[in-house]
C-alpha cells in the first residue's frame, strides 16, 4: 500500500515540476550571458542522510561565498541554486532535470550517496553540463560519461585500504561482513573489501544483508555471533551503523565494527553512543590535519557555522573550489570547455589533499583512518593509493 | 539449535511490537469496517511524544528508572489516545454516513498529514531517542543471552494484551464495544452510544499503537518522521493474517510475521524478507480466506 502512495505522491510531484519548468522555460539555457554564474547542487537536506547532505551542503556554500568575496568568477558574482531530494529515490533526477532545463546553471555538483549521484548522472550526461560529486565513493557514478567527476576516492581503494588495515594493523582473520543491500555504495564497498581481504589468506566467515531504513538488525547479528568472527565490516550510513552496535553489544558481541567514509557523521555517536568505542572507519579528511590549508578552513567552517568540519562538509568545499578553478582556466561558462577543464586537473590543493583527476575522472588521493576514542574520532593514521 | 532459540527470542520481540500496533487496526476494523491507514503514524506520533516527554518526566522521576519509564509510556499513551479520538472525531466522524472508500481514502490523506507534519514540525533528519530504562546486564540461560529490552518488550505486551481482553470481554463499555462491532444499528436501538463506543475504540487502539511506539523507540532508539511507515504496513499485515476484526488473531499475527521476519533475515536473506513474510500471507489467505482466526463473514444483503 505504501509503495503505491509514495509512487501516487512522487509521479504527483512529477507531473507539477514538468508543468511548472513548462511554464518558466527560460529564452536562453545558458546562464553565461546574465550577471551571475548559476552552479547547481542537489543534496539530501532532510531525511535519512540529512546530516550528509547539511555537511556538504555548508562546504559548498563556504566556497561559494569565499569566491564571492574575492569577487567572483570571470567578473560575474556566482549564484549557487539548491535544491532538496529529501533522501529519496527518484527525487534527484526531477530536481537535477529542473536545475538544467529551467534555471539553466553551467554545472551541477552533487551527491553524497551514491545511489542518488546514478540518477542525476545520466541527466547531466544527456544534457553536457558537468556534474561534480563531492563524496560518491562508488565506481559506477563517473562511469556513466565524460561529463561526471568527483573529489573524492573510490570504493575500490576505501574497500582495499580497510582490508589492509584489518589485517595488518587489526590483525583479523575472520571476518564478518554486513552489508546494505539497497545501497549501490555499501555494496560497491563490500565487494572490494571481500577481495582485499581474502587475498590475503584471510576468511570472510558470515555475510549477512540489511536494508537501509531497516531498524532491527538482531537477526543478523545473531547469525554473525553463531560464526563467532574476531571483526564485522559494516559498509553502510550512519543512521543504521549506529543500531548496528548498539545491538551487536546487547547480543554480546564484543569485536571490533569497522567500516568506510558512510559512518562519519555528528549524528553515528548520539545514537551508537559507548557501543561503537574502539571501532574504526576509513574516510577523506581529518580536522587534526596541521597543514595550513586545512587549519584556514577549519577556522574559517567554525566562525560560519560554528561547528567542525567534517569530511562531507570539506569534500562539498573541495567540489566547488574545484569547479572554480576549471571556470577559471577556460574563462569560459561553456559545458563542453569545463569538462576539457576538469579532466585536465592535476594537483588541484584541497583542503582533503591534492587531486588529481585519473583518466576515469575519478580524484586520486590519500584516504585517512580514524578511530572512535572517549566519543569523539581520533586520527589513527593517513594511507596514499 | 541455540543460535535458533536465540534467532525465535528476537522475532518474538519484534513480533509483540507488530502484535500491538495489529490490535488497533483490527479494533478499529471490527467497529467500523474500514482500515485507520493513520495507525502506523499515530504509531510514531507515540515515540515523539516519549521524546519530548522525556527530559521533563526526568524532573520529577529519575530516567532512566523503570517507574520513570512507565511514566513516559503512560503519558504518551494518554496523549495518543486523545490524538486518536480527535482524528476520529475531525475527519472519520463527519463521514461516516458516505461510503466506506471516502473514509479509507481520508486515511490516507491523514497518514500523510501526520508524516509531512511530523517532518516539518520534528525534522525529518533521525533523533536518539532518549535512555529511559536501565539497561541491565545481558541474562544467560545456557548460552542464550536475553537482553533486559527484549523482556521487558515481550512482557509489557503480554500484560497489555491480558488488560485488553479485560476491558473487552468483562467490561461495560467492552460488551458495548463487541455490541457495536456485531450490528450497530441494533445496538444503538438498545441504547448504547455508538459514537462513544467508537470514540473510545480510537482510544485503545492508539493508546496501544504508543505504547508499541515506545517499545520500539526503547529498543531501536532512533525515531523519525516517516519510521511508522514500515511497521504499520506489516502491522496490518498482521491483523490480516490473523483474521481482521479478531483480537487474538491480531497479536497472533504479529508474532509470526516477526518470526518469519528475523528468520529469513538470520537463516536465508534480508534480501527476501519482506517477500517471503508476504508470500506467508498469501499461502494463509488462499488455505483460509478470513485469516487464521477470523470468522467467515456472511455478506448481509
Amino acid at each position: 500500500m505504501n509503495i503505491l502512495r509514495t509512487s501516487f505522491v512522487f509521479a504527483a510531484t512529477l507531473s507539477a515540476v514538468g508543468i511548472f519548468s513548462g511554464c518558466n522555460q527560460p529564452s536562453s539555457t545558458s546562464s553565461g550571458g546574465g550577471d551571475t554564474i548559476k552552479i547547481g547542487e542537489y543534496a539530501s537536506l532532510t531525511g535519512s542522510e540529512a546530516t550528509f547532505g547539511q555537511s556538504s551542503h555548508k562546504g559548498t556554500q563556504l566556497a561559494i561565498d569565499e569566491l564571492n568575496a574575492s569577487g567572483g568568477l570571470l567578473g560575474k558574482k556566482i549564484q549557487l541554486l539548491t535544491e532538496d531530494n529529501q533522501s529519496q529515490a527518484g527525487q534527484s533526477a526531477t530536481v537535477v532535470r529542473k536545475l538544467i532545463s529551467s534555471d539553466g546553471v553551467v554545472a551541477i555538483l552533487g551527491e553524497v550517496a551514491s545511489s542518488r549521484s546514478l540518477e542525476a548522472a545520466p541527466i547531466c550526461q544527456q544534457n553536457k553540463i558537468p556534474m561534480i560529486s563531492p563524496s560518491s565513493t562508488n565506481p559506477k557514478v563517473t562511469a556513466t560519461g565524460d561529463y561526471i567527476f568527483r573529489v573524492c576516492f573510490i570504493d575500490p581503494f576505501q574497500g582495499t585500504v580497510m582490508a589492509n588495515f584489518a589485517r595488518k594493523t587489526l590483525k583479523l582473520q575472520n571476518v564478518a561482513v554486513l552489508t546494505d543491500v539497497k545501497s549501490d555504495y555499501s555494496l560497491g564497498l563490500a565487494k572490494f573489501f571481500k577481495e582485499g581481504f581474502t587475498s590475503g589468506g584471510d576468511k570472510i566467515i558470515a555475510e549477512q544483508n540489511y536494508s537501509g531504513g531497516d531498524k532491527d538488525f538482531n537477526a543478523q547479528l545473531t547469525s554473525i555471533k553463531a560464526a563467532n568472527p574476531d571483526g564485522i565490516f559494516v559498509p553502510g550510513y550512519y543512521t543504521e551503523v549506529g543500531l548496528i552496535a548498539l545491538q551487536a553489544k546487547q547480543l554480546g558481541v564484543n569485536v571490533p565494527i569497522f567500516g568506510g567514509d558512510g559512518w562519519e557523521s555528528s549524528s553515528l555517536i548520539p545514537i551508537g553512543g559507548p557501543a561503537l568505542e574502539g571501532d574504526y572507519f576509513s574516510t577523506h579528511f581529518s580536522p587534526e590535519d596541521t597543514s595550513p590549508a586545512v587549519q584556514n578552513f577549519v577556522k574559517n567552517y567554525k566562525a560560519k557555522y560554528n561547528e567542525m568540519p567534517d569530511a562531507m562538509a570539506a569534500l562539498g568545499y573541495d567540489s566547488a573550489m574545484l569547479l572554480a578553478d576549471a571556470i577559471k582556466k577556460t574563462n569560459s561558462t561553456d559545458g563542453v570547455k569545463i569538462r576539457d577543464a576538469l579532466a585536465a586537473e592535476k594537483d588541484f590543493r584541497g583542503v582533503t589533499g591534492n587531486i588529481t583527476m585519473d583518466a576515469n575522472r575519478n580524484a586520486s588521493k590519500p584516504a585517512v583512518i580514524l578511530e572512535i576514542k572517549n566519543g569523539a574520532f581520533k586520527y589513527v593514521e593517513t594511507v596514499s593509493p | 539449535m541455540t543460535e535458533f532459540l536465540q534467532q525465535l527470542i528476537n522475532g518474538l520481540a519484534l513480533g509483540s511490537i507488530l502484535a500491538l500496533i495489529a490490535l488497533g487496526y483490527t479494533m478499529v476494523y471490527g467497529i467500523l469496517r474500514f482500515i485507520n491507514f493513520a495507525h502506523g503514524d499515530i504509531f510514531m506520533l507515540g515515540a515523539f511524544a516519549g521524546f519530548y516527554l522525556a527530559p521533563k518526566i526526568a524532573t520529577v522521576f529519575p530516567l532512566p528508572s523503570i517507574a520513570g519509564a512507565l511514566v513516559v509510556m503512560g503519558i504518551s499513551m494518554a496523549v495518543c489516545a486523545a490524538l486518536g479520538v480527535l482524528i476520529e472525531r475531525l475527519a472519520y466522524r463527519p463521514l461516516r454516513k458516505r461510503p466506506k472508500l471516502t473514509v479509507l481514502i481520508t486515511a490516507i490523506g491523514v497518514s500523510l498529514f501526520l508524516e509531512y507534519s511530523g517532518q516539518f514540525i520534528f525534522g525529518a533528519a533521525p533523533k536518539k531517542f532518549p535512555e529511559i530504562l536501565p539497561s541491565f546486564p545481558l541474562t544467560h540461560i545456557g548460552s542464550l543471552s536475553f537482553n533486559s529490552n527484549q523482556i521487558i518488550v515481550i512482557a509489557v505486551t503480554l500484560i497489555l494484551l491480558i488488560a485488553l481482553r479485560f476491558i473487552v470481554l468483562k467490561t461495560k463499555i467492552g460488551t458495548a464495544m463487541r455490541a457495536v462491532s456485531f450490528n450497530p444499528e441494533a445496538a444503538a436501538l438498545m441504547g448504547v452510544n455508538t459514537d462513544v463506543v467508537i470514540s473510545f475504540t480510537f482510544a485503545l487502539g492508539s493508546a496501544l499503537a504508543a505504547a508499541a511506539g515506545i517499545l520500539w523507540a526503547i529498543n531501536y532508539p532512533s525515531i523519525d518522521p516517516l519510521m511508522g511507515i514500515l511497521p504499520g504496513l506489516k502491522a496490518f499485515v498482521a491483523a490480516v493474517l490473523g483474521g481482521i476484526g479478531n483480537l487474538p488473531g491480531a497479536a497472533l499475527g504479529g508474532i509470526i510475521i516477526g518470526v518469519t521476519e528475523t528468520l529469513v533475515s538470520g537463516y536465508i536473506s534480508s534480501t527476501y524478507r519482506d517477500a517471503i513474510a508476504f508470500t506467508v500471507l498469501i499461502l494463509i489467505l488462499l488455505v483460509k480466506p478470513s485469516g487464521l482466526l477470523g470468522k467467515k463473514e456472511i455478506e448481509k444483503v
